[in-house]
């Protein structure tokens, strides 16, 4: 029972959101704000790897989930529909549902290896210095994208909405919400499991004193080289993700603010805190819908307030602190590794 | 050869005169790049300036600082409105007055704006001992404020600096300088000296460096770490109410968001100079304008950041601590 518990209501939590987009008793408006929380939770999670656990200070995280959203767009559309960029399908259509998620993971491929723009300066370089990197990394970033013309440049890249038309071909069901679910679960799944393996506890030892770590044989480069392409690679999913689900990328929309937003949700949630990244990931997408008709105020009212929580809660919601460290009796009902 | 372009630091301000020989045209262009760099580069000296002195004191990023330049455009487009009779107030000084009048007005309240930040946003985080970052994510925040409460203040319509003294263009040999340039370029200059000499030759300047050198023992010495750290706050945000107007002046369109890329751009300035060493943040802040100015001066515009940034990446992997900082050595 203990082993199974999380799996069952991960399942219960699957088949209710399936069936009440299924059978439309949730609107679009609300699905979207379901798939966006999904999508900030793998983004807040996966900079919390860097973040938090391995406690670099990464602002450019934005870059990753644009190089993602973009290799797996274009891949996408490229494959599966006829577009004017890029001529006929490739492969049938009808291949769309099976090919997705192997396109996702390409596009998360792809950012990884742009991890390496900031994993390999990081080897000598470190905390305020590096956040400098990962900036100029954004900013490198945006730039090349607007200067493709192929893709768009700075108007933006469509036609993904028409990949999930062929995938509904294939069967009538929300298949977004099944893919940002599974690749969230994975997500998670992934993070927590790297994070109990001998190289999570580099990444510890590197949080707590790098030079230390390097003394007592702990292969800092590796690691660090490794945590960084994970992490970037996470957040390219979740691009290719966000990408899909809204149906159209532009440069513009991937610039700091995004990063900020990024950073915010691990600060939020507490660095190094897996339990803390999620929820703070559905906390803010719900904060963020639900002032939504403050218009501008909103933009006012979220900064207060979360200057305010920082007042009050210095270490974030959960604070270096997983949800068993908080309420010890739940261990005796769940398992998570 | 209309007066704006004569002003934009663009390249496209390619003067046309009659036609030489190649060389001198090459050597004319560099030249007034040059001088066009040196004023852009001039903007990012004085904000960098701003938050390396910040950093070298508390170890802080204050990401707020680029919308506090914005903030000092804000009130420095005010003041002047007022003194020039916008606001019912008789018009009796002479627009260089106004000038006069306007830079130590703007730079005082914005020091006071910078201070008040620290006061209710930083302050109370740093008595809890709260993670270094945890402060740096609140600065974030801070900027959005101010960004967005002007927005919401002020509304979305821009606001046209107005003109203050006359532009008086000169010609040496073939370049075109005008006075507005070289007030701007002198101005940084001047700050930088005074600053210089604020942090080497005074008492202030020796506990600034102290809390930065070691900021346990140094409340132990008798030294009044809150003072000196507003202190710090004070001349920080004066630089930045000081760019403010020199940026306002030069480009005199306002709007809110103005103060976001180039905050963050000096950012990277101060870091490839060295951050935490305001010679560092000097020499950064006009390097990146070097940078930006001949990328554009050769390739398109949109390729500015991309190689700007590119060149920047390439120094700090060379030089990982910038180009005057010093390798910390960590006790384990």
């Amino acid at each position: 029972m203990k082993r199974l518990s999380v799996p069952i209501l991960l399942v219960i939590l699957f088949s209710i959101l399936m069936g009440l987009s299924y059978f439309e008793v949730i609107d679009l408006y609300v699905q979207t704000v379901i798939l966006f929380m999904g999508i900030n939770i793998i983004t807040s999670t996966s900079l919390n790897l860097v973040n938090g656990n391995m406690g670099e200070f990464s602002c450019g995280h934005a870059g990753f989930i644009a190089v993602g959203a973009y290799v797996s767009s274009i891949l996408s559309v490229a494959l599966f529909t006829k577009s004017r960029a890029f001529g006929p399908p490739i492969l049938p259509p009808e291949l769309a549902a099976y090919g997705f998620p192997f396109v996702l993971i390409c596009g998360g491929i792809a950012s990884a290896l742009t991890g390496l723009l900031i994993a390999i300066p990081s080897f000598r370089t470190r905390d305020d210095y590096l956040a400098i990197i990962t900036i100029a990394a954004n900013y490198i970033i945006i730039t090349a994208i607007i200067n493709i013309d192929k893709i768009g440049g700075a108007r933006g890249f469509m036609g993904m909405k028409r990949v999930i038309f062929a995938m509904e071909e294939c069967a009538e069901i929300p298949w977004m919400v099944l893919w940002v679910f599974l690749f969230t679960v994975l997500t998670v799944i992934i993070i927590r499991r790297y994070m109990s393996s001998t190289y999570g506890k580099g990444v510890e030892a590197i949080r707590q004193d790098e030079i230390a770590a390097e003394i007592m044989g702990v292969n800092t480069n590796r690691i660090k080289l490794v945590t960084f392409m994970i992490s970037s690679g996470l957040a390219g999913i979740a691009g290719g993700l966000y990408a899909h689900t809204v149906g159209y990328v532009n440069p513009k929309s991937f610039d700091l603010l995004k990063s900020t937003e990024a950073l915010v949700m691990v600060y939020l949630g507490g660095m190094g805190s897996i339990t803390g990244s999620v929820l703070s990931a559905v906390i803010f997408t719900l904060m963020l819908e639900l002032l939504r008709p403050l218009q501008i105020i909103k933009w006012v009212a979220i900064p207060l307030l979360l200057i305010i929580i920082m007042q009050f809660r210095p270490e974030g919601i959960m604070g270096h602190r997983e949800l068993g460290d908080i309420f010890p009796k739940l261990k005796k009902f769940y398992k998570f590794k | 050869m209309t007066r704006e372009n004569l002003f934009s630091p663009s390249p496209s301000a390619r003067i046309t005169i009659k036609p030489i020989e190649l060389n001198d045209i090459v050597l004319e262009t560099f030249l007034q790049n040059l001088l066009n760099a040196l004023q852009w580069g001039s903007f990012y000296s004085l904000i960098a300036l701003g938050y390396t002195l910040v950093y070298g004191v508390l170890r802080l990023i204050n990401f707020a600082h680029g919308d506090i330049v914005m903030v000092g455009a804000y009130i420095a487009f005010y003041i002047s409105a007022a003194l020039l009779g916008k606001y019912g107030m008789p018009q009796v000084l002479p627009g260089w007055a106004v000038l006069a009048l306007t830079i130590p007005l703007t730079m005082v309240l914005t020091s006071l704006v910078g201070v008040t930040i620290e006061r209710v946003a930083y302050r109370p985080l740093r008595r809890k001992g709260a993670h270094r970052l945890y402060v740096v994510i609140t600065a974030l925040m801070t900027g959005l404020i101010l960004e967005n409460g002007n927005l919401l203040l002020l509304g979305a319509s821009r606001k046209k600096f107005p003109e203050l003294i006359d532009k008086v263009i000169y010609k040496v040999g073939a370049i075109y300088v005008t006075n507005l340039k070289v007030g701007v370029i002198l101005t940084s200059v001047l700050s930088f000296i005074v600053l210089h000499f604020i942090i080497t030759k005074t008492k202030v300047g020796m506990a600034m460096r102290a809390i930065s050198y070691d900021k346990f023992a140094i409340p132990l010495m008798g030294i009044p770490v809150d003072t000196v750290i507003v202190f710090t706050f004070v001349l920080g945000s004066a630089m930045a109410g000081l760019a403010g107007i020199l940026f306002a002046l030069s480009y005199p369109i306002l709007d809110p968001y103005m103060g976001m890329s180039i905050g963050w751009k000096a950012f990277i300035a101060a870091v490839v100079g060295g951050i935490g060493d305001i010679r560092g943040a000097f020499v950064g802040g006009f390097i990146l304008g070097i940078i930006e100015i001949s990328v554009v001066a050769v390739f398109p515009s949109s390729y500015r950041d991309l190689i700007a940034f590119s060149i920047l990446l390439l120094i700090l992997t060379i030089k990982p601590t910038g180009l005057f900082g010093v390798p910390h050595t960590t006790k384990i």
